[in-house]
């Protein structure tokens, strides 16, 4: 038995190098850059300068701004579609369901391309709303991230839920309040998640759509490219920092919320 | 205990690791390993197909097998009977190649623009072409034997801490910068200033670039417009020095004049871009760029071939000359002479003038390579690309002598071409003498004066938190307020 558990343990080496290299070797990197100068003194300097630069703090909102804005188009688009489909007892719904990750297996590049030009034929000049654009360009390409976990958690709802709703004399919309939109919590939480963090730093749709507005992940290239590692890290620490306490905020609310159910966040 | 066996597993593996990079290096000392880094889609890779073979008039045929620096090993064995192997490496920009190097990354041979070969040069990490480089009786010197003396004389007149940059680089490819427009809704006029980007006239339909020195660039172009176009100025003495100071200022009041008027930039043109202008350009969305003389060229090819014209005008304030060139890392070639003597080979194997048409058809882009007076490949080249005989078209000659001999009257080297190509392709590769006579190189700014502009150039991007609207910062409380209400409500419940 002893043997056994040795060797068990010498398989995690591999997946110990590969965290030591690739997850904290560079974090240690990145927060070394980030409290120290050029000249490699220690300083506070950088993260004092993220707090007080209207640069930092404006690029921070317009970033947030663009993600809480696809997460809220996301979910708005994503709750109807995953419901209809999760309720219906079409016999093809789960072709349908493809039909709607589908895009997921086009290129990304292609598609924003597409859409940059399906967007010119109807505004005729996109540079007039640079917000909007980067708003429909990044829905669209995360909605199947809101769609698929908000459809399985609902798919998994126990039917006789609603039933007992239903003789306990509830009508369809508290039925829907009440019963299904609570049990569906988790899976809308595993889907804010999965949009709303990359949303925040996913720069290259607004590149391709033509806004010039830096977002977080822009400005660390910026900060990068200019040879001012140290900026650029804790711009970059500070973003690790707000995604962790969002993490950690809403893992908290879906425990509370679904108890032990959380299929949602695990099955997409 | 486990602590220690962690250690362990990972002293194991960086003795793996020494054993395999000890190995390498042992190799090395047979043939001679040349690293090469450059742009990307910058040296001809080969692999025509038949019928792209150019046929010149001077009898010289020219084919692209395999790439050239392929080519290179067989050339060098050839003729200096040693064995080289070539690693070719590319770099996405010249920041990107200089945090490579600082990271540790070592090359022998690198192709940065001018202001970042300055910059290297500056440190003090730059090792100096030798003697026998410039040895104009060695038949294999082709650099020295065939480099135009227009891009000679421009390298050996900048001047970094009393070295001229001749002795340290080697011209590739060159160009200038201006404005490419659709002759049917912009005029030759209004495309022929950098005003062209705050025009409103143009408003959303125009681009400039995304990268601080061109807009810089651009911005002071308008900014000193009135001194520039001043003709005291024009016909002073000593104008090129004054323009190359005025094309350089980037005193605090200069930058904090430029970040005002690019941010009214920002609020007229279409976008910032770097390589989707040219796509735009020829769909229609845009209807002037900023560009670049190469892709310009590019972008001109792709419309004919779509049945619609583009053309290119140089800014009559001023115009920035740029180019590329092959620079030798001290840390590279480290002392050793055969790693050195490859690398200069490697460069004068590229300055070959049938090796350089190669790279301009393939790149697009004007080669620093003019050829000599015993090998005019380049001049026919130019008569192959552009040259017109009995077409209906009004014909003109244009004169290239500046490029080719020093002197723009040289008979010798005239275009016999139609004269629409005023301001097309031709116009483009190799602008009229008057259009280079006021370019501008831009220097490497300082690292007060580089973090100035950087910064500058990152608050023209940022959002500014003053321009949220009263009814975005209203809605957002509500909502805030909104959340909160529905927490204590929850809380209270429970």
């Amino acid at each position: 038995m002893d043997k056994f558990r040795f060797q068990r343990s010498q398989l995690c080496i591999p997946y110990g190098l590969f965290l030591v290299c690739f997850v904290l070797a560079p974090l240690i990197v990145i927060i070394y850059y980030a409290f120290t100068d050029g000249e490699g003194q220690f300083t506070l300097g950088n993260l004092m300068g993220f707090f007080s630069s209207p640069n930092t703090i404006g690029t921070l909102a317009y970033s947030l701004g663009i993600a809480v804005a696809t997460t809220c188009s996301c979910l708005v688009l994503a709750y109807p579609i995953a419901y209809i489909l999760a309720r219906s007892s079409m016999k093809h719904r789960s072709v349908v369901l493809m039909v709607f990750v589908m895009p997921m297996w086009i290129n990304f590049t292609l598609r924003i391309t597409a859409l940059k030009e399906i967007l010119t034929i109807i505004e005729g000049n996109l540079a007039y709303h640079p917000f909007m654009n980067t708003l429909i360009g990044m829905t669209y390409d995360f909605l199947p991230f809101m769609i698929l976990p908000i459809y399985t958690t609902l798919l998994k709802l126990d039917g006789s839920l609603l039933e007992a709703a239903a003789d306990l004399g509830a009508d369809t919309v508290q039925i829907f309040l009440k019963v299904t939109l609570p049990l569906s919590v988790p899976g809308i939480i595993s889907g804010i998640v999965m949009v709303f963090l990359p949303s925040m730093t996913n720069y290259v749709v607004l590149d391709m759509l033509y806004n010039s507005t830096y977002i977080m992940g822009s400005l660390i290239g910026a900060y990068f490219s200019a040879y001012d590692w140290h900026n650029g890290s804790m711009i970059a620490l500070v973003l690790l920092v707000i995604i962790l306490v969002f993490t950690l905020f809403t893992n908290r609310y879906a425990d509370e919320d679904a108890g032990s159910s959380r299929g949602g966040v695990l099955g997409r | 205990m486990r602590t220690v066996r962690k250690i362990g597993s990972l002293a194991l593996g960086a003795a793996v690791s020494c054993v395999f990079f000890g190995q390498t290096a042992c190799a090395g000392e047979e043939p001679v390993i040349l690293r090469v880094c450059s742009w990307e889609e910058y040296i001809d890779l080969g692999e025509w197909d038949e019928e792209e073979t150019i046929t010149l008039d001077n009898g010289a045929v020219i084919f692209g097998g395999r790439p050239l620096y392929e080519e290179f090993e067989d050339w060098y064995r050839e003729t200096y009977g040693r064995e080289v192997r070539v690693e070719y490496s590319c770099f996405g920009t010249n920041e990107d190649l200089y945090n490579q190097l600082n990271m540790g990354d070592t090359y022998d041979l690198v192709c940065p623009s001018e202001y970042m070969i300055m910059k290297l040069m500056a440190e003090d990490r730059l090792l100096p072409y030798s003697d026998g480089f410039y040895d104009t009786q060695d038949p294999n010197n082709f650099y020295i034997n065939n480099v135009s003396p227009f891009i000679q004389e421009t390298l050996e007149s900048n001047e970094i801490g009393g070295e001229s940059w001749s002795e340290y680089a080697a011209g590739y490819m060159w160009g200038i910068t201006g404005v490419l427009y659709n002759p049917a809704l912009v005029t030759q006029e209004e495309a022929s200033t950098w005003e062209i980007f705050g025009n409103p006239k143009f408003n959303r339909q125009v681009t400039l670039k995304d990268n601080v020195r061109d807009s810089y660039f651009a911005a002071l172009g308008i900014l000193k417009a009135g001194e520039l176009t001043d003709e005291a100025f024009v016909h002073s003495q000593d104008y090129h020095e004054k323009l190359a100071d005025v094309m350089n200022d980037v005193s605090p009041e200069t930058i904090r004049q430029a970040q005002e008027l690019l941010n009214q930039l920002m609020d007229n043109v279409y976008s910032l871009e770097t390589d989707s202008g040219k796509a735009d350009m020829i769909t229609g969305k845009i209807v002037a760029n900023y560009q670049w003389s190469g892709d310009a060229v590019y972008a001109m090819d792709q419309a004919d071939e779509d049945g619609f014209e583009l053309k290119f005008a140089v800014p009559e304030e001023s115009t920035n000359l740029w180019f590329d060139g092959w620079v030798m890392l001290k840390d590279g070639i480290d002392e050793d002479a055969g790693r050195q003597h490859a690398a200069e080979a490697f460069v004068n194997f590229l300055s070959r003038t049938d090796n350089a048409v190669r790279n301009m058809y393939y790149i697009g882009y004007t080669s620093s390579i003019a050829g000599s007076e015993s090998d005019d490949t380049i001049y026919e080249y130019l008569n192959w690309c552009y040259g017109a005989g009995d077409e209906d078209e009004e014909l003109m000659d244009y004169p290239v002598g500046y490029f080719f001999s020093g002197d723009n009257s040289d008979e010798d080297y005239l275009v016999r071409t139609t004269r629409s190509q005023m301001g097309r392709q031709l116009y483009s590769q190799y602008p009229p003498e008057d259009v280079m006579d006021r370019t501008a190189v831009m220097r490497y700014f300082d690292a007060e004066a580089n973090s100035a502009i950087n910064q500058m150039w990152i608050n023209v991007r940022c959002f500014d938190i003053y321009d949220v609207p009263t009814g975005v910062w209203m809605a957002l409380l509500a909502g805030l307020l909104a959340l909160i209400w529905m927490g204590y409500r929850k809380s209270k419940r429970r």
